[in-house]
């Protein structure tokens, strides 16, 4: 076996344990919420004997170690319950839900990409002179309003004031109906259907949210890619080039920016993971059918399985990014590796 | 900008709406006509079709009374305060012809109607009456304590005599049996497309009627997406009633308020149901909007001080309470004046009318003097418990009881307990020393509200209160015919114990708000939920 | 992110005019107005922490149902809310809660991230690989959704929030000082201090723990402001602080009910103050980094 793909193997092995923390520590968490969820959902009226019904249903009157043990069963079956909010599967809960939320980071980061590498860039080529402040002032701010707020204001602005956003209704105006379901981002579904009317009355319903999720991730892409281009740029190729009499404009972006792009990439596989947790505010302001703000309603009302799905999903979902960035890497820069 | 700038600007943006009606008409070809459907708004989320799904929430209750039929129904009075309202005192058949009650009051016998039929165009017989009355008593939870309220509790209470001939056998004659024929729960299901698609492990067939309704009611479901919208489809075949004016009615679920009121006043849907109160008191101003605001019947909004902390079994503390709340700046702060005042009524009992003003009002000097004269002169602390989910009107009530308790002695921390930690909190284990309470009895009589308010032990009796007298009138007149000698002084002598103990100190009676934008028809139910059936549009 | 980050101490890179601290502290100043700006208004917000409650107009509790929801007004600067309350008085009377949960926040996670870091990178061992795993259990978790969960598990308090911050902040902290310590123990100043008769105990505490505080306080500055972003959002969603006190992520959040009716103000100011509270902080770390380590400054 080759050292790299024992290094890859070893990776995925060091994942095994993470997954299965997550998944101890969201059942215990889950249990340790207050309340009782036979008691709330046994409805308006129900007296002692109902509750006791449901409670026995849920199998909630089983001892704790029993509990989790019939949670990890259902698991291996790829079970993930059933949510008392939606009355649905969990899986097909998450299955409805991700895609709206993976569609709105995405959009989000690549408008926060195409914003921040070229400030982060301007910023390198300029240290120390005031556009080098400047940039770093505005990507601080950015990263410095809370994004419940920012997404109230532009709301307010853009929608009440304005008139120039649609409804903050979620991923479509109501008088559309979903494109056909293919992937489940709503842009790539009704592109596919050849729905231009539908595409673009998506995309509108993304601006606000995903501004709003862009100004927030600006600071750290802006930040790397300073920081790796100046590094770049100090590089003794970059002098070699220069002495070489090459144009600086191909030195910047032949060059310096290609060896700058890796540590880029890195960090926005971190700043996605971080962004799809952050949703969570995002989604209750826009009314935005994602994972997050399940996840807020099915906390309030204890509502174990959905939580538990969708802490699990995180989870993995963050521990294949990571496996994919730490293989890529590997796979590109042979001098990572075998540690 | 002010009121008259945005409804301009509104009025611009809503010209647009037309044209961007097209795609829908792209895809839902029925819709041609667009006049046969209305769009409402609701802040909350529908998760079941089956009422008798355990887990199946309020929301989800209208589904039962949209797309399924009941023996009887209520009849049809004008609201106080506008607009229509179910009519507690008048029963009329829906699924059933005719009925006759024996001479003892315990033999309930219904003929159903002949030409009733399910949506697959079976008749409805009353077989099927039978499997879904014995569901709903067998099912466990919510459905099941209802049943009971009215006497219905075995299935071997129900016969299906023949095809057409149903009878109910009952342990003793109660006023409250037929009402309870006609509150959602004991809705007629096709039982034979339920049993096909009932397993051993499932014999009520709760996973597909929990998606698939079926059922003989003014609408199918067309389309359900959880979270996002419920489409209604008449059914044009139904005998329950006048057939409704529109064809399709779309209920979409958007949890903001603010976002709903936008969408109402710009006119892109017709009607906003159970919108806050705040919002209600504003449009209520605007021209071309409908607000109803419906006194809820049998609800009141209370405090409530637990007998099981010590300081609240002073009589002159809780009556102290009562004298220190500001309760006129409350109604306006937290409910903008809508709803019906509970305080600062009349010292003498005359008549049955409830819910009733408490003979207390806003008096620091009284509410002073009694504390003096209470155990607890120097004043005590105690956490004040509200429930986040209800936060809308129990913070700012909170807040303002906090800042008048400060005035007599009595210091409070307001603890906001999240939803699933409420009911079990306030209602179950009763622990909670001062609280909020809004209890609302369905079947409209006092002596059902003081069964489940007053009574020890039961559900809504957060107070922990007993009263021996109380215990004894209730269980006499709860199932007494209105009519009975004994039935109105039983009920005033409770509510002069009621005001003279105070274990829930009334606050006002709540109102539910609605607000409509070119629709027409709205009628008010004690279930709270929407009935689309009677809607529709007004032509603008 | 700082990991990789060799901080020698700062007087050894200090500027060229002047060989001291200080002297490099007032040259980073004057080099760069806009971390000048960021003490300023650290100044600023600290003055309205220790201060605030004797300099405001009005008590931040004091409903008054005769003006409520007024427009902001020379009487009332950022208006009133829906109880009356002098929306102005309390926005500044919150910076102190705001701060405290915050600082308090960090200074929690420092110390535990720092004691777990420094055994793990110090002895390694198996100890070093069950502390890595868990520490990479904590971050895999959504860290809004753990902090949201473990409000929601133990209880609305201040104390809860602090710990909640806290938890998701220490495998930052832990990190970090793990690298440094691990690059450092076998370094010759620490060799030389165990031979000298030193404990490990010692040698770690006195000798090597020390390095790593540079980096460490770039981290702490920018973790005050997310801190703050963390207590207010968890208020937004209804899990924060208790009513009446006056907190700024309530406050936005109840004030965003009542934009649509035009009464912006009770959600704007608390939420521009919350900003600039955090943006203070999010400059001061930059600054700091460049007083550290110049060359490393992004």
């Amino acid at each position: 076996m080759s050292p790299r793909s024992k290094m890859i193997l070893g990776r995925v092995a060091q994942a095994i344990p993470v997954v299965m923390g997550v998944v101890v520590i969201s059942f215990l968490l889950t249990r340790a919420l207050p309340g009782d969820p036979a008691a709330y959902f046994a409805g308006p009226a129900a007296d002692e004997a109902s509750i006791a019904e449901i409670r026995e249903a849920l199998g909630l009157d089983k001892s704790l170690f029993q509990q989790f043990f019939f949670y990890v069963g259902d698991l291996v079956r790829g079970d993930l319950g059933t949510s008392l909010t939606t009355g649905q599967t969990v899986t097909s809960d998450l299955a409805a839900r991700l895609p709206a939320s993976l569609e709105l980071t995405l959009v989000a980061l690549l408008l926060s990409c195409a914003i921040a590498i070229p400030l982060g860039v301007l910023a390198a080529t300029r240290p120390g002179t005031w556009v080098d402040h400047l940039c770093r002032v505005l990507v601080t701010a950015g990263v410095s309003m809370p994004t419940f707020f920012t997404g109230i204001a532009l709301i307010y602005v853009f929608y009440y004031i304005a008139g120039l956003a649609p409804s903050p209704l979620g991923r479509l105006d109501f008088i559309y109906l979903s494109p056909q379901h293919v992937t489940g981002f709503y842009l790539i579904d009704a592109a596919l259907a050849g729905d231009l009317e539908t595409w673009i009355a998506a995309l509108k319903q993304l601006i606000l949210p995903a501004t709003t999720l862009a100004l927030f991730t600006l600071a750290p892409i802006a930040r790397m890619t300073r920081a790796a281009m100046l590094s770049a740029l100090s590089a003794d190729f970059i002098r070699t080039a220069r002495a070489a009499g090459l144009g600086s404009r191909k030195i910047l972006y032949g060059y310096a920016f290609r060896n700058a792009l890796l540590p880029v990439v890195t960090t926005l596989g971190m700043v996605f993971s971080f962004t799809l947790g952050a949703n969570v505010l995002v989604e209750k302001v826009f009314a935005w059918p994602g994972i997050g703000s399940y996840a807020v309603e099915a906390l309030v009302v204890s509502d174990y399985a959905a939580v538990q799905g969708f802490v699990l999903a995180m989870a993995l979902l963050f521990v294949v990014l990571n496996l994919i960035i730490d293989i890529a890497y590997a796979l590109i820069d042979p001098r990572i590796g075998l540690k | 900008m002010n009121d008259n700038s945005r409804r301009n600007f509104l009025k611009l943006t809503g010209g647009t709406v037309g044209a961007a009606m097209l795609p829908f008409l792209k895809v839902l070809p029925a819709q041609a006509q667009s006049s046969g459907t209305l769009v409402v708004v609701s802040g909350q989320t529908i998760n079941s079709l089956d009422l008798h799904r355990t887990g199946t929430n309020r929301a989800s209750y209208q589904v039962a009374v949209n797309c399924y039929d009941r023996l009887v129904s209520f009849g049809t009075k004008e609201a106080p305060g506008g607009g229509l309202s179910y009519d507690y005192s008048v029963i009329e058949p829906e699924l059933a012809e005719s009925w006759t009650i024996s001479d003892d009051g315990l033999t309930m016998t219904f003929q159903i109607k002949s030409d009733a039929t399910f949506w697959d165009g079976r008749k409805v017989t009353a077989a099927d009456v039978k499997w879904s009355f014995d569901r709903a008593v067998s099912a466990g939870g919510f459905p099941t304590v209802q049943m009971r309220a009215g006497g219905l509790e075995r299935p071997d209470q129900f016969e299906a005599v023949d095809e057409e001939t149903f009878v109910i056998t009952l342990d003793r004659p109660s006023k409250l049996t037929l009402p309870d024929l006609a509150v959602p729960v004991p809705f007629i299901i096709n039982s034979e497309v339920a049993m096909a698609n009932a397993t051993e492990d499932d014999p009520w067939a709760m996973e597909y009627l929990h998606t698939t309704p079926a059922g003989s009611g003014a609408f199918k479901v067309a389309r359900w997406e959880q979270g996002q919208q419920l489409v209604y489809e008449r059914n044009d075949a139904w005998v329950g009633g006048p057939l409704p004016s529109m064809e399709r009615v779309i209920v979409r679920e958007v949890p903001s308020p603010a976002t709903r009121r936008a969408l109402l006043e710009r006119g892109d849907v017709q009607m906003s149901f159970n919108i806050p109160n705040r919002d209600a008191a504003e449009l209520s101003d605007m021209a071309g909007i409908d607000v109803y605001s419906t006194p809820i019947e049998n609800c009141i909004h209370c405090l409530c001080p637990n007998f099981a902390f010590e300081p609240f079994q002073d009589a002159n503390v809780r009556r102290a309470l009562a004298y220190a709340i500001p309760y006129e700046a409350i109604f306006q702060t937290a409910a903008y004046g809508r709803g019906v005042p509970m305080w600062g009524g009349e010292d003498e009992i005359t008549d049955v009318a409830w819910p009733r003003p408490s003979p207390f009002a806003t008096n620091l000097e009284r509410a002073r003097e009694l504390m003096a004269a209470s155990n607890y002169a120097s004043g005590f602390e105690v956490p004040l418990s509200i429930s986040l989910g209800l936060a809308d009107w129990m913070e700012p009530t909170a807040l303002l009881m906090q800042e008048a308790f400060a005035e007599i002695g009595i210091i409070t921390e307001i603890e906001r307990i999240p939803g699933a930690n409420w009911r079990t909190a306030a209602l179950v284990e009763k622990s909670l020393p001062l609280h909020l309470e809004n209890f609302g009895g369905w079947l409209n009589t006092p002596d059902y509200y003081f069964f489940w308010a007053y009574k020890e032990g039961h559900l809504f009796n957060s107070s922990n209160y007993r009263n021996e007298e109380i215990e004894q009138l209730v269980d006499d007149t709860l199932h007494m015919a209105m009519d009975n000698p004994a039935y109105a002084p039983n009920v005033m002598r409770m509510f002069e114990i009621a005001f003279e103990d105070l274990p829930r100190i009334p606050l006002w009676q709540p109102a539910l708000n609605v607000a409509m934008n070119g629709a027409d028809g709205y009628e008010f139910w004690f279930h709270r939920q929407l009935d689309v059936r009677p809607l529709s549009t007004t032509s603008t | 992110m700082m990991a990789g980050m060799t901080a020698p101490h700062p007087s050894r890179t200090a500027g060229q005019k002047n060989d001291t601290t200080l002297g490099h502290i007032v040259y980073v100043l004057k080099d760069n107005p806009v971390t000048m700006l960021a003490f300023a208004m650290l100044a600023f917000f600290m003055g309205c922490a220790l201060f605030g409650p004797l300099l405001v107009p009005y008590d931040p509790l004091a409903t008054n149902a005769a003006r409520a929801l007024e427009a902001p007004s020379w009487d009332h600067w950022f208006g009133t809310d829906n109880l009356g309350r002098d929306v102005f008085s309390r926005v500044v009377i919150a910076t102190r809660l705001d701060l405290t949960i915050s600082v308090a926040a960090v200074a929690l996670s420092f110390v535990i991230g720092s004691i777990l870091g420094s055994i793990t990178g110090y002895w390694g061992g198996w100890l070093d690989a069950v502390l890595n795993r868990l520490l990479d259990t904590i971050m895999a978790f959504p860290l809004f959704v753990l902090a949201m969960g473990v409000v929601a598990a133990l209880g609305n308090t201040i104390e809860n929030i602090i710990y909640a911050t806290a938890i998701i902040n220490i495998p930052f902290y832990a990190r970090l000082v793990r690298a440094e310590v691990n690059i450092r123990r076998n370094a010759g100043f620490a060799q030389a201090a165990k031979l000298a008769g030193n404990s490990d105990l010692r040698v770690l505490a006195v000798h090597i723990f020390p390095n790593a505080l540079p980096p460490m306080m770039v981290q702490v500055s920018l973790n005050l402001g997310w801190a703050i972003l963390n207590a207010a959002g968890l208020s937004f969603i209804g899990l924060g602080v208790r009513p009446p006190t006056p907190e700024w992520g309530i406050m936005v959040a109840e004030g965003a009910n009542f934009i649509v009716s035009g009464e912006w103000w009770m959600a704007v100011f608390p939420g521009l103050w919350l900003m600039l509270a955090v943006f203070t902080f999010n400059l001061l770390g930059d600054g700091l980094r460049d007083i550290v380590d110049p060359r490393k400054r992004t």
